[in-house]
């Protein structure tokens, strides 16, 4: 009897309706959930790195370390002027170069160098580091981020196009010689 | 319109919770009007901000009100807080209410986060940056999240759109749907009845007992209590005009351009405790400390009423909770005001532009004042001060020669240490002799410089000064 009673046509029909729109709702859901993920999944697959020129060798003279920007590889019309990046190109002997990222590998704020005393300072919280980018001194646990680079036909090309991080930067290597 | 209340809660000490309502509305109207302007686009978000500043009419203070409000909202909800706290409010039967007033600040610090962002200036673009850095530090899954939060591989276009959809969709939804629970419990629930301590707080009783405190020694909510709400409420809101009229809009600061980096990025006020703490806490701390101390925060809140869900609700009686709130006033000041004049960071101009005071520089050989240019071109300076003037991030150097001998000064700038770099390879050994000559002379007058006594035995004579200071 109060089986009979519960599975009415209609209780029958409104668990039907819910199972119905559950089944809809996941396929509604995949796709929302991939369109979300898409900076984590699709376009990592392709990576987001690749081979930017920063310029002549020209503009690098040997012994000194200077100021480049690069227009970020990936970047969408109305980035604006976010999608310029600024880097350190450090010529260490006219053959051997260290590219630093701009951010300080404590939280990434903007590191200044300063040729007098050869170091890079960092505004927020006191990070130094020595012209060769090994951490001197402050809250940061590593040396300052560096870029891959090759040179080709007279320019300089460095390997960037993500926001180096400290948990992530495994993509960057550390050269063995050193800037002097 | 009855709704009776007991007779103590029509106090100035319960308006805090209806101002924080009124300082909300405030925000939605204010944050309309904003995005009828405002364009929500890495190129353009800064200029929009520029154009309601100058360009439209009252857009200023329609900003100053929205900036400014935010501001007395994360402070008013503080006080909430811990009001509802030393009140012993949290208690039974009235936990899930302080459950909904713990997501309520989560969300409320998230729209003030995420409306920093909006101001999408230089402060905002490296503040995204540390907060990026921050969660890649998540183990695994950190550049996962760091990708998601930015919206692709560095801050641009989508990392603004994201933020401008948390900001004006997602994040005050939740906030509009706590705030009616939150609303509905208190006025299912009835105000928490002013503690007197000794009334103790029991299942079996409670809700019996505030009942009868209620008719017995009730008054209507309205309009024996709502009256100090209003006129709470309406001074709030004249002085979030006032300071919007006052002092005006927040920023916009420098453009959101990367390539400027004569920049030194600072948090908005509510955030400038944690600048401090990422400053102070030792490197090898930070991460655990960043991951699991807002986690293990908010787990304590949560679990607050349900550990201490009965028994006294006066504060005469709770020592431990008046301490507790003691100790995180005092902490969270202290880390605002160190913040405010931030001690670790060099000062990044001082080799150039603040000059050593000409006491330090009168009476001085010729070696010794070629040393004090050394100091300054190697900006020594960024990170000593002299005088009180300059960089705090290391010792002040006024009396150096005091602590150090000659010796030890040498060690300590050809090889740094103490968290100072090594200069070694920066200084030739001319330059090296010419900055301790003058580090030597930093002493208070009269005091002779530190002297190693064992070197004086050794040499096998009176002891000497260093060659150099003998004048």
């Amino acid at each position: 009897m109060t089986l009979a009673r519960r599975f009415t046509r209609r209780e029958l029909l409104m668990r039907l309706g819910i199972v119905f729109n559950g089944i809809a709702g996941v396929i509604v859901a995949v796709p929302i959930v991939r369109y979300l993920l898409a900076p984590v999944t699709r376009e990592r697959k392709v990576g987001y790195d690749s081979w930017i020129p920063l310029g002549n060798l020209e503009q690098f003279p040997s012994g000194e370390t200077r100021l480049a920007t690069y227009r970020n590889p990936v970047v969408n019309p109305w980035d604006g002027d976010t999608a310029d990046i600024a880097c350190w190109v450090c010529n260490v002997d006219g053959q051997m170069f260290q590219v630093f990222a701009i951010n300080c590998a404590h939280l990434g704020c903007p590191v200044r160098w300063f040729p007098q005393s050869s170091l890079f300072m960092c505004p927020c919280h006191g990070g130094v580091y020595y012209q060769d980018g090994s951490r001197a001194s402050g809250p940061p646990e590593r040396g300052l981020f560096e870029y891959h680079y090759r040179i080709e036909s007279g320019k300089l090309l460095i390997k960037a196009g993500e926001m180096p991080t400290p948990g992530q930067a495994g993509n960057i290597v550390r050269n063995i010689r050193t800037c002097v | 319109m009855e709704h009776p209340v007991p007779r103590e809660t029509a106090s100035w000490f319960y308006v805090f919770g209806s101002a924080a309502f009124v300082v909300f509305i405030l925000q939605i109207v204010t944050g309309i009007m904003l995005a009828l302007i405002y364009v929500p686009s890495a190129g353009e978000a800064w200029t929009s901000l520029q154009t309601l500043n100058h360009n439209v009419a009252l857009g200023w203070f329609i900003r100053g009100l929205h900036g400014w409000g935010s501001n007395f909202m994360v402070a008013i909800v503080l006080i909430h807080m811990v009001q509802v706290f030393l009140f012993g409010a949290y208690k039974y039967p009235r936990e899930l209410t302080w459950i909904v007033g713990v997501f309520l600040l989560l969300v409320t610090l998230a729209m003030a986060f995420t409306g920093q962002v909006l101001r999408f200036d230089q402060d905002a673009y490296w503040g995204l940056g540390i907060g990026a850095s921050i969660a890649s530090r998540v183990p695994l899954l950190g550049p996962s999240i760091v990708n998601l939060m930015l919206g692709g591989p560095i801050i641009a276009g989508a990392t603004l759109s994201r933020f401008f959809a948390l900001h004006v969709f997602v994040v005050p939804g939740l906030l509009i749907a706590f705030v009616a629970v939150h609303i509905l419990m208190v006025l299912k629930l009835g105000i928490n009845e002013w503690p007197m301590p000794g009334r103790v707080v029991r299942k079996a009783t409670y809700v019996q007992d505030y009942h009868e405190l209620t008719k017995k020694d009730g008054l209507p909510f309205v309009p024996s209590a709502v009256w100090k709400d209003l006129f709470f409420a309406a001074f709030i809101l004249l002085s979030i005009a006032a300071c919007a009229a006052y002092f005006g809009p927040f920023g916009p600061s420098g453009p959101p351009d990367p390539t400027i980096i004569q920049t030194a990025p600072r948090p908005d006020y509510f955030f400038l405790w944690l600048y401090a703490v990422l400053s102070l806490l030792p490197p090898s701390m930070e991460t655990p400390a960043l991951l699991m101390g807002p986690v293990l925060v908010i787990i304590a809140l949560l679990l607050l009423p349900f550990i201490f869900g009965e028994g006294e609700k006066s504060w005469r009686r709770r020592p431990i909770a008046v301490l507790t709130i003691l100790l995180a006033a005092v902490a969270l000041g202290t880390f605002t005001r160190l913040a405010g004049n931030a001690p670790w960071s060099p000062v990044m101009d001082a080799w150039s532009g603040i000059p050593i005071p000409s006491k330090f520089l009168h009476d001085r050989s010729a070696l010794e004042r070629q040393g004090a240019l050394v100091f300054q071109v190697k900006q020594c300076h960024n990170c000593h001060s002299l005088g009180d003037r300059g960089g705090k991030r290391g010792p002040a150097l006024d009396a150096v020669a005091v602590r150090l001998t000659y010796d030890q000064l040498i060690r300590q700038v050809i090889q740094g240490g103490g968290n100072m770099p090594a200069y070694g390879k920066n200084l030739n050994p001319a330059q090296t002799t010419a900055i301790v000559a003058f580090l030597e002379t930093l002493r208070p007058a009269g005091q002779s410089p530190a002297r190693n006594a064992s070197r004086a035995i050794a040499l096998g004579s009176e002891p000497a000064e260093s060659p150099l200071t003998d004048r």
